[in-house]
């Protein structure tokens, strides 16, 4: 594993949102072929980290750096950085009344296929392209023809986020909180998803509350964040470790100063 | 258009000394004075067959005046500059190609097309060859629905009247009896431009049980046609549907940004009907429309549709008004707007629902979106409910474009200005796709498109 490619490096990360600091000095390298999870309490900064990786205009970087791939990832425009394979997974996607799923879809996998250098798929070639993809979410083709995300329920939500990244075939997979808010079975197969789509040469990083997720996938890396910063580091065992002392443990732990 | 290039030969004696005194008038003197005006100017021979009534109307219409912003029913509508501009005569003797309303034409209805220039038939732009089950002409073909003309409820209103007083000619929709007219008519107004005021008049009858869908469309000759983007519409349109008559009636006001467009649409309906109306106003510097329907049986259902796109110093105000009579009638109503710029939007939705109305359902939803911070949206409810056993929603929103859709769609690869092209298309797109023909759905979706270029 050693001598995997990098695909993301973060560095010393501080970002604000209206002039308050939230992320406060986040380290995290992703290299290809790895799953990480980040866990951490609600407010410790894990969905603002996702969104300045994927670009969000509310944020501001003040610090750090992160590299893409050995590029600044910052100096791009959120639909390049999509482009050039980093992908979201929202915790909670947007609804787009108006705009079809389909339509939707295909403009997102052109827009990729455009930056590998790939042609471009024409409505007709689509269905087929999309009609495998729902295969990975077992998702009904019925929700192709309806608005994004539209009066869908939270799983279906998640469903589409898992159908969309299928599709776009990302390197890089963040993926928040798309197990909260699903019951057992859709968790099992939106989690079937993302194995299939993870590979030896991208990565996923799953933003989670809970162990559970972590029954379905396995990560390499567990990481706590913590008032904006990741505070530890560890392997499968570390997730055990939170569900079972709960995130008091690590109160006590940074209370007595050695985490 | 408070700079007006008018050419000597077509400014009056009697107007010019109009203007000469306008120094001295009141501003209430000036809208009484600019009426009787443009009924000067407007005057016409009329319809022969219509002479009496039209004769009504004029003696009607000199006790009148352009409506002031203290009149309730114009409180956001200026129309100052109305008075201020000097409009001259339409002949209808303006002559117009093929070729000059060729980007008019809408493949779907090729050849269920009646054009009137001005407000008068032209035969040579028209072809009504695909225009089955359905009688379409001008006046001639008035025959048993002239009884019709001027004697729906809110005919005494100020432009209606003027138009009354004035119309040269009538388009006549009549589908008999059960008939259905399978292909949608398109009725083609076309304003030269050039200052000229005209009178469009159209009379539709669908007698029980028939259908027929309607696209009334008014447009203006573009540059290179010889129109100068300037004008005066004045519009009315009477619609009679009898029991169990469905008519679709799709109204695309696209007349050129200079101009004025004060439109009407006025139905009765009888039990059992379905009258739907989509209404699209892009066009015109200030444009009205005015859609009443008044229910005369159970049972009746009423559609409004619409919406209003203002750029530039654009102002587009939509009253629509429901009159509801009967017991067991619904109506659903939704209306958009998207006002970029410092273009102005007004909507005020009237609901009518008398004692006897019980059971009535009555929807209105009016949804604005606008781009700027110079834009500004009225909307005004006026739901007016004696029947107690009802279902009668309404409601307003005005909202920007959401950052965080922008962003969703950007995380998708897609780039900024596309992602908000495609919300702006998308909140259009609700009202848009009620349009029946696909060619007039894509053109308008265009001109949406290339219209917000601004606030992108
Ligand atoms: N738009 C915002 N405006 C102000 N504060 C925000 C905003 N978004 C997030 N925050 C704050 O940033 C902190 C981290 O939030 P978030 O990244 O959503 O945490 P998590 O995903 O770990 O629950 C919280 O204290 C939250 O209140
Ligand atoms: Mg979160």
């Amino acid at each position: 594993m050693g001598s995997s490619e990098v695909i993301l490096s973060v560095k010393g990360l501080t970002a604000s949102i209206n002039g308050t600091p939230i992320l406060k000095g986040v380290d995290l390298e992703v290299k290809a072929g790895e799953i990480h999870a980040i866990m951490g309490r609600n407010g410790s900064g894990k969905s603002t980290l996702s969104k300045v990786l994927a670009g969000h205009p509310a944020y501001e970087v003040t610090g750090g750096e992160v590299l893409f791939h050995g590029e600044d990832l910052l100096e791009l425009e959120p639909e390049e950085r999509a482009r050039k394979g980093v992908f979201l997974a929202f915790q909670y996607p947007l609804e787009i009344p108006g705009v079809s799923n389909l339509d939707f879809l295909r403009a997102s996998y052109n827009a990729r296929r455009k930056e590998q250098g790939l042609e471009e798929v024409d409505a007709f070639d689509f269905d087929d392209v999309v009609e495998e993809k729902l295969d990975v979410v077992k998702m009904d083709a019925a929700f192709l023809n309806r608005s994004v995300n539209e009066g869908f329920s939270g799983g279906e939500k998640k469903r589409n986020e898992i159908l969309q990244m299928a599709l776009l075939e990302p390197s890089l997979g963040i993926l928040d909180e798309t197990d909260s808010g699903l019951d057992i079975d859709a968790l099992r197969t939106v989690s079937e998803g993302v194995n299939q789509v993870a590979n030896e040469n991208n990565a996923m990083v799953l933003i989670t509350h809970y162990q559970r997720l972590l029954d379905y996938i396995k990560p390499g890396f567990v990481h706590v964040m913590y008032d904006g910063r990741i505070i530890k580091t560890g392997g499968k065992e570390l997730a055990l470790e939170l569900e079972e002392k709960g995130y008091d443990w690590i109160d006590e732990k940074l209370a007595a100063g050695v985490a | 258009m408070e700079t007006v290039n008018l050419t000597s030969n077509s400014l009056s004696p009697e107007m010019q000394s109009n203007s000469d005194r306008v120094e001295k008038q009141s501003p209430a003197e000036k809208r009484a004075a600019c009426l009787q005006q443009l009924l000067e100017i407007s005057k016409t021979d009329g319809v022969a067959a219509l002479s009496e009534l039209q004769a009504h109307a004029a003696a009607l219409a000199s006790e009148l005046a352009i409506p002031s912003t203290r009149d309730e029913d114009w409180r956001f509508t200026d129309l100052s500059k109305i008075v201020a501009a000097q409009f001259v005569a339409a002949d209808g003797k303006a002559s117009v190609s093929t070729d000059a309303i060729a980007g008019f034409v809408l493949p779907e209805a090729r050849s269920s097309r009646i054009v009137f220039v001005d407000g008068v038939y032209n035969p040579e732009l028209s072809d009504l060859s695909a225009a089955d089950n359905v009688t379409v002409g001008n006046s001639d073909a008035l025959a048993t629905v002239s009884k019709h003309v001027a004697q729906l409820p809110g005919s005494e209103e100020v432009f209606t009247t003027l138009n009354t007083a004035t119309f040269a000619d009538v388009a006549v929709v009549h589908v008999a009896k059960k008939a259905i007219a399978e292909t949608p008519l398109h009725l083609l107004f076309v304003s030269t431009g050039s200052n000229r005021i005209s009178q469009p008049r159209c009379m539709v009858v669908a007698e029980a049980s028939s259908q027929v869908s309607l696209i009334e469309d008014y447009v203006s000759l573009g540059s290179a046609q010889g129109g100068d983007g300037s004008g005066f519409s004045n519009a009315v349109t009477e619609i009679v549907v009898e029991a169990n008559a469905q008519v679709e009636h799709s109204l695309i006001q696209r007349e050129a940004m200079g101009s004025f467009h004060i439109g009407k649409t006025s139905v009765i309906q009888a039990q059992d009907s379905r009258y739907t109306n989509i209404a699209v106003q892009i066009g015109a510097a200030l444009s009205r429309h005015n859609v009443e329907t008044h229910h005369q049986g159970t049972q009746v259902e009423t559609n409004l549709y619409g919406l209003a796109l203002v750029a530039g110093e654009q102002l587009a105000d939509t009253h629509s008004n429901i009159q509801y009579n009967h017991p067991h009638c619904q109506s659903d109503q939704l209306y958009k707007a998207i006002a970029t710029d410092k273009g102005r939007s007004v909507f005020s939705g009237r609901v009518g629902v008398p004692k006897l109305a019980q059971q009535t359902s009555a929807a209105q939803l009016n949804r604005n979106l606008l781009l700027s911070n110079k834009a500004r949206v009225d909307t005004k409810p006026q739901l007016e409910i004696i029947a107690d056993d009802v279902k009668c929603s309404h409601g307003a929103t005005v909202s920007q474009l959401e950052d965080d859709q922008v962003f969703y769609l950007q995380s998708r690869g897609i780039d900024r200005d596309s992602a908000q092209h495609l919300l702006i298309e998308a909140f259009a797109a609700e009202i848009l796709l009620k349009l029946p023909v696909a060619s007039l759905r894509e053109t308008l979706t265009a001109t949406v498109t290339q219209r917000t270029e601004s606030a992108i």
